[in-house]
């Protein structure tokens, strides 16, 4: 056993569009902006680019490529705070299926060390309560 | 401890007790009478805020004479930082936001 666990998180979705349209939105810059994040993504292999978001940014490097079929790209989060530094790798699979095609992201990383957080930091829990927020108005 | 969620998303939704629990976490343990100094609102009102983020299990009463010393409890956050529920939750909503996008391109 180590401080640090490897994390997994997993979202599957079947989409009703062809994988080739699901394809263009993940790897276009401006169609990217739209459902995820302000970039500079380049599909590349080791192009590195930057997802900018409200609350701060993510820094990336395309890890592997399947035109098409598989997109992998590093997912690091630095954050001054250890409690939220978070280093990870998300893959997004594309498979065809009957209605459409079968989407999946996986998000593989170590989890954040969580417990110094609740130690004394005071810092992180604002973020928190601002997720809290956003969660709470979508829930209508 | 484990305090329902529900319980924890209610007494948070609220921009007051927020705004208490804020400055329990800022400022450290106070009376009922010192928060309520800050918070622009009646005492009793102020009590009956904390008690809904004690039941949370977000704050901590100790008495002391006639004075309640009222102090913040982070660990109670610990359903809303846990990674991979908030990480799940993000890409959720991506993936909203992405079959938006798909529909748009059709036009």
């Amino acid at each position: 056993m180590t401080d640090t666990e490897l994390r997994t998180v997993t979202v599957e979705r079947e989409i009703p569009h062809p994988p080739e349209k699901i394809w263009r939105a993940l790897t276009t810059q401006h169609l990217i902006e739209e459902w995820l994040m302000k970039n500079d993504f380049g599909l590349d292999l080791g192009h590195r680019f930057r997802l900018r978001g409200d609350w701060g940014s993510v820094d990336c490097e395309i890890l592997d490529v399947d035109p098409g079929r598989m997109l992998s790209y590093s997912w690091n989060h630095p954050h001054e705070d250890p409690a939220y530094n978070l280093e990870s790798v998300v893959t997004f699979t594309l498979e065809p299926s009957g209605a459409g095609t079968l989407l999946r992201m996986e998000q593989t990383g170590f989890r954040p060390e969580q417990k110094q957080a609740f130690g004394g930091a005071m810092g992180g829990w604002r973020i928190h309560l601002e997720n809290l927020e956003k969660t709470v108005a979508a829930l209508g | 401890m484990t305090q329902s969620p529900d319980l924890l998303f209610r007494a948070l939704a609220d921009p007051t007790r927020r705004g208490l629990f804020e400055r329990l976490c800022l400022d450290g343990e106070q009376t009922v009478a010192a928060l309520t100094a800050g918070a622009g609102i009646s005492q009793p009102a102020v009590s009956k805020h904390l008690g809904v983020l004690r039941q949370a299990g977000l704050v901590l009463d100790r008495h002391e004479g006639r004075q309640t010393h009222y102090s913040a409890q982070q660990r109670a956050l610990a359903p809303l930082v846990d990674w991979t529920g908030r990480m799940n939750r993000f890409w959720e909503a991506r993936f909203d936001d992405l079959e938006d996008l798909l529909k748009r391109m059709d036009q």
